[in-house]
């Protein structure tokens, strides 16, 4: 399993999805369109996300599991939905603030 | 630089900075911070400077100081050249992207290589196509990305440390990505050395917004600009929005003007803002949402906000203390914490004032060469007074060295001001101590009246003392009242009090009149 820390970049093994870890630290089963996300550049590609999690991802959105243990940012969307284990991640609902700068 | 990447990768074609003709796109900008970069690292430098005003050059230089792992430090130009070979001399080696015009203020420095900034833009608009580098720097947001001095109205400036993590930390809580639509457009007055300056690229990059620059402010050229370029939001020090309200009010022809219509919102903030001048700019611009911003550089800019709904349900109440919100610096931000002390670090009841903490990710608290103020559980104790009301709106009062202890009571120089600048006939105000042997300190408030004085001056400094007797406790009535033409403000609009101290010594002991 793949070590998590903030900073660190993933990739998707089935779609074009890319992350960064915001949050979390230590081996996590991180997944995205149901197979395990690989560090990003070391990807093999190919493969298509399995049925149930084809949600797609969506660039700048942060996605975090029910506990918010974790927090990644979507960096590239593509067609699967990022996971943890076989739980999927939700996307982060930010209130939006208004624009101080 | 993740985020500048990311705007490239999302919305590459799109004007990132300048006009929509001839602007650069974010592609663009992405492609000559990487070319920049290069140039950074090839001249062997620890630190990538700027002493120059806004110009498409900062955006690039930042980010490219940035992709080269280097820091970024923006300097004040205005400082005397000593004052700015002083603090070259500090983050030396260093190169130096300088005005044209100042390159003699930074050349023959050790360790310091003086770049032209046309010559820069010129050379990397040539440069581009060949040698963007790899993408590669640092993920983990340990390094240092931007370097501020402070303004130093204390002693020495400290070198305020920002690093990745912490504006990352910021961007992210506050801002949406490509929030922004695309006829929006940002027009940026602030300087580069100020945090609202280097705030304002990083969230405006990451919304998607057009950066629209003025290198120095002039209202009649802010207006100007806002029109020409179609611009949407603004942020400015308060000194900012007094002229451009009497600006905006110079231009009204028989009850008719023509405003600022494609202004949805403007941002205040970076010091007290007389309440006067807000409800005036809220009667002026009545279609713009209005939001004051409150932060310190060392917190990366914004910790609370004071949202449009809260400024205009605060215009429309008849309730004091709801009205008194206008005055407020609003509610911490989701991702911070906010915390009123007392002089022992203990936290008091609401509602009692005390020393401002803040917490979060964006908050550093660290200063270059000095150990962290941050205390081990994280607080940030930001030395501002201030209060939090029932209703969580956070009150500051000011820098608690400004207090004024008369008589071993603290009396907080931002009451006094505030009831002063609420009388008609006052345009400015700023409440002081100096030596009294009976006393410890006197309080002296210097006045600048508005228009024409009706009054006779020490008749009118009678009635400012009732009005402030009237208002507040007898013991923050001023033992004395000037009356001055201006006050003295840097250029960001904050107060110069140890310069009005050193103006008005005479008023101290042994000088009553």
């Amino acid at each position: 399993m793949p070590e998590l820390k903030p900073g660190s970049r993933f990739a998707s093994d089935v779609c074009t999805t890319e992350v960064i870890v915001v949050k979390g630290a230590g081996e996590a089963d991180l997944r995205c369109g149901g197979a395990p996300m690989a560090s990003a550049g070391t990807a093999s590609g190919g493969g298509t996300p399995s049925p149930d999690a084809a949600g797609g991802t969506l660039m700048g959105k942060r996605y975090v599991d029910a506990d918010e243990t974790i927090e990644v940012l979507c960096t590239k969307p593509g067609d699967g939905s990022l996971g943890l284990g076989d739980a999927l991640l939700e996307p982060k609902e930010a209130k939006p603030l208004p624009a101080s700068d | 630089m993740m985020l500048l990447e990311m705007a490239a990768a999302g919305f590459g074609d799109r004007i990132a900075v300048g006009s929509l003709d001839g602007g650069l796109t974010f592609q663009q900008l992405f492609d000559r911070a990487g070319a920049s970069a290069d140039r950074f690292r090839a001249a062997g430098a620890d630190a990538v400077a700027m002493a120059d005003v806004s110009s498409a050059a900062l955006p690039i230089s930042l980010f490219g100081a940035a992709w080269a792992d280097l820091p970024f430090v923006p300097l004040n130009y205005r400082l005397t050249d000593d004052e700015l070979a002083t603090l070259a001399g500090r983050i030396a080696p260093a190169i130096a992207v300088v005005d044209p015009s100042a390159i003699g203020r930074l050349s023959g420095l050790d360790g310091v290589s003086v770049v032209d900034r046309d010559a820069l833009l010129a050379d990397l608009a040539d440069l581009v196509d060949a040698t963007v580098p790899a993408p590669e720097w640092d993920m983990v947001g340990e390094g240092t990305a931007i370097l501020l001095f402070t303004s130093g109205t204390t002693g020495e400036p400290k070198a305020a440390v920002l690093r990745h993590r912490h504006l990352v930390s910021y961007v992210l809580g506050s801002v949406e990505f490509m929030g922004a639509g695309e006829e929006e457009a940002a027009l940026v007055s602030v300087p580069p050395y100020h945090v609202a300056g280097m705030a304002a690229i990083l969230s405006n990059v990451y919304a998607g917004r057009r950066i629209v620059q003025l290198p120095a402010f002039d209202a009649a050229a802010w207006v100007d600009l806002v029109r020409t370029e179609g611009v949407t939001s603004a942020m400015v020090v308060p000194t900012m929005l007094s002229r451009i309200v009497e600006h905006l009010e110079a231009e009204i022809v028989d009850g008719e003007t023509v405003g600022l219509p494609t202004l949805r919102s403007l941002s205040y903030g970076g010091g007290k803002m007389p309440r006067p001048t807000i409800e005036r700019a809220l009667e002026l611009l009545p279609d713009t949402a209005f939001v004051n911003a409150y932060g310190l550089t060392e917190t990366s800019s914004t910790v609370a906000l004071l949202g449009p709904e809260d400024h205009r349900e605060a215009l429309a109440s008849d309730d004091e203390s709801v009205r008194a919100r206008l005055g407020s610096a609003g509610r911490p931000l989701p991702t911070i914490e906010v915390s009123i002390r007392d002089e022992d670090g203990t936290e008091v009841p609401t509602g009692g004032p005390g020393e401002i903490w803040v917490r979060g990710e964006q908050v550093s608290g660290e200063y270059r060469g000095m150990a962290p103020r941050l205390t081990p559980d994280g607080w940030f104790p930001t030395h501002d007074g201030g209060w939090m009301d029932d209703a969580g709106f956070l009150h500051v009062s000011g820098r608690i060295d400004d207090v004024i202890v008369k008589g071993g009571q603290n009396v907080s120089p931002g009451e006094i001001e505030a009831v002063l600048v609420a009388h008609p006939g006052v345009s400015d105000a700023a409440a002081i101590g100096l030596p009294d042997t009976q006393w410890g300190e006197r309080i002296v408030a210097a006045v600048v009246r508005s228009g024409e004085p009706t009054a006779d001056a020490d008749q009118f400094a009678v009635e400012l003392q009732e009005a402030v007797r009237a208002e507040l406790r007898s013991n923050r009535t001023p033992d004395h009242v000037t009356f001055v033409d201006a006050l003295p403000y840097n250029d960001t609009g904050k107060l110069l009090r140890r310069v009005l101290r050193a103006d008005l010594a005479h008023l101290g002991d042994g000088s009553t009149p």
